[in-house]
């Protein structure tokens, strides 16, 4: 998928570490509380739905949905500038939790809230690659 | 309880606009100076100071800079950070304070120059901050784009149009024009929003709020005290808050927030409904949020907050006034001070008096601050007299 290589990587703390190396491997994992099986996501030390603090890494399906969205035109930085407009988007995963991501592809700007989409991998500026969605029909 | 515990005994803004001849610190310094002033007090009667943040000057403890900056030595002090929240919050703190005999006096002030205090590129970046520094900000988001995504899921569900949320901002400014220290001067149409610029889609450069160079101030104190005061001071009735979230992506909700928490232990305090308020100073850093805070503080309902706008009510003629100075779309926006002149301008109504933009009945006042992205709310009742 389009490789965006001036906009930087994020910063990985160390909550996030194992989610950003499955990235790198083209893998979209997620926290699964090992006490009452709820997902989570950001990355947290606490489970929100019980409390319990184990939880299993677990690949999920990549699938999901738009909860809602924006096409920005006033970007924060000058790389960020060259790609406008760009969608930022409010993804539900079909395992539960919410993420941000961009919505990247041809048709990204003729988005509509519900619209199904799925995880791709983004390669930006030093090879990092950050999980993102495209739409996808059916 | 702290139903009729505390009095506003005095509020004031600084100067506004772009003024980059003040510092910050000046800033908030000569709103308290004005809002000490107002209650007929000096430096010398405050013992308790509670400010907010900034992001235009490096400093770190900005309670206690800020106290040192007043030559003021406070048994209470602090600086609070709930974002565009952070006055109301600091209201609920100052009148625990007073009312708990911590304090007697408890000046709190917020704001920062935010317009000239920075390059454009460091204003920029500082918008940033409320957002996730690890999942949220690497996706390019400026704050207006999460209150985009806030506007567009709320359109889809209750139907709220493009053109109510442009009557937000024509009314705000249509108010602020009437205002003696607007730097807005000239009204604005619903045709001018609509064609301003993009800047997150559905938000265009007119759903934005300013960003100003501004501070506010109020003074807290007992109600003993009621009686020395230079004007009638302002009685807090209610006060509630809600804190449900930080960053948009874990908000529970992108339709229901905290306000409908935050507005029901107001009124529970203040023992009234919603259909006793006289007028309101919502929270509108964009065009969406009034008719969300509108609706969930009982004012409208679920759905009917665009109407409300579009319809004239909230004009400062009309059924129920709402942002009667102009609010943070077209009066000022500095940081943390958005809200507060809010409070200031709440104050004043209910003292009467306020020339063309006066409402007509002004005993009781409902005023809304909100921080983040819907994140934290703090309602207030305020009344013209002992409730
Ligand atoms: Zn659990």
């Amino acid at each position: 998928m389009e490789p965006w290589p001036d906009i930087p990587g994020p910063d990985v703390n160390a909550d996030a570490a194992p989610y950003w190396a499955a990235a790198a491997e083209g893998r979209l994992v997620i926290q699964k509380c090992a006490d009452c099986g709820t997902f989570r996501f950001y990355p947290r030390h606490l489970c929100p739905g019980c409390g319990g603090d184990a939880a299993a890494w677990t690949e999920v399906s990549g699938r999901g949905a738009v909860h809602s969205f924006t096409v920005v035109h006033r970007a924060p930085t000058p790389a960020f500038r060259a790609l406008a407009p760009y969608v930022i988007a409010l993804i539900d995963l079909d395992e539960g939790p919410r993420m941000m991501a961009n919505l990247l592809g041809a048709d990204a700007l003729e988005t509509a809230i519900g619209d199904p989409v799925g995880v791709v991998f983004q390669e930006r500026a030093g090879g990092v690659r950050v999980p993102q969605f495209v739409r996808r029909s059916g | 309880m702290l139903r009729n515990k505390a009095i506003i005994a005095g509020a004031a803004d600084s100067d506004i606009g772009k003024l980059p001849e003040m510092s910050g610190l000046a800033l908030n310094a000569q709103a308290a100076k004005r809002a000490l002033d107002d209650a007929g007090m000096t430096l010398a009667d405050v013992d308790g100071l509670l400010t907010a943040y900034s992001l235009t000057e490096p400093y770190f403890m900005l309670g206690t800079v800020l106290a040192e900056h007043l030559g003021i030595a406070p048994r209470y002090c602090a600086s609070l950070v709930v974002g565009g929240g952070t006055p109301g919050a600091a209201l609920h703190h100052a009148a625990m304070a007073v009312a708990t005999g911590q304090a007697e006096v408890v000046l709190v002030t917020a704001g920062e120059n935010r317009a000239t205090g920075q390059s454009r590129d460091a204003a920029v970046q500082a918008l940033t901050q409320v957002g996730h520094p690890y999942f949220e900000t690497p996706y390019g988001p400026l704050v207006p784009a999460f209150y985009a995504m806030v506007a567009r899921r709320y359109m889809h569900e209750y139907g709220t149009t493009r053109e109510e949320m442009a009557h937000v901002a024509v009314r705000a400014r249509d108010h602020a024009v009437r205002h003696p220290a607007s730097p807005m001067t000239d009204r604005l149409d619903v045709e001018t929003v609509l064609a301003s610029k993009p800047i997150a889609e559905p938000l265009s450069m007119l759903d934005c709020c300013l960003i100003s160079d501004a501070a506010g101030a109020f003074v807290v104190t007992t109600p003993d005290r009621a009686a020395d005061l230079f004007h009638p001071p302002a009685w807090l009735w209610g006060i509630g808050e809600s804190h449900t979230h930080e960053h948009i992506t874990l908000a529970p909700s992108l339709t229901e927030t905290g306000a409908l928490r935050s507005g029901r232990d107001a009124y529970a305090m203040a023992g009234i409904t919603p259909a006793d308020v006289d007028f309101a100073e919502l929270y509108d850093c964009f065009t969406i949020v009034p008719i969300i805070e509108a609706e969930e503080l009982g004012l409208a309902e679920r759905g009917a907050g665009g109407e409300l706008f579009a319809s004239g009510e909230t004009a400062i003629e009309g059924r129920l006034p709402v942002n009667t100075h102009g609010g943070l779309l077209s009066y000022a926006q500095a940081g943390a001070s958005g809200g507060l002149h809010g409070i200031v301008e709440a104050v004043r109504q209910l003292r009467g008096a306020q020339g063309e933009r006066q409402v007509e009945n002004h005993d009781i006042a409902l005023v809304h601050n909100e921080g983040g992205v819907l994140s934290s709310h703090c309602t207030m009742v305020l009344g013209r007299e002992k409730r």
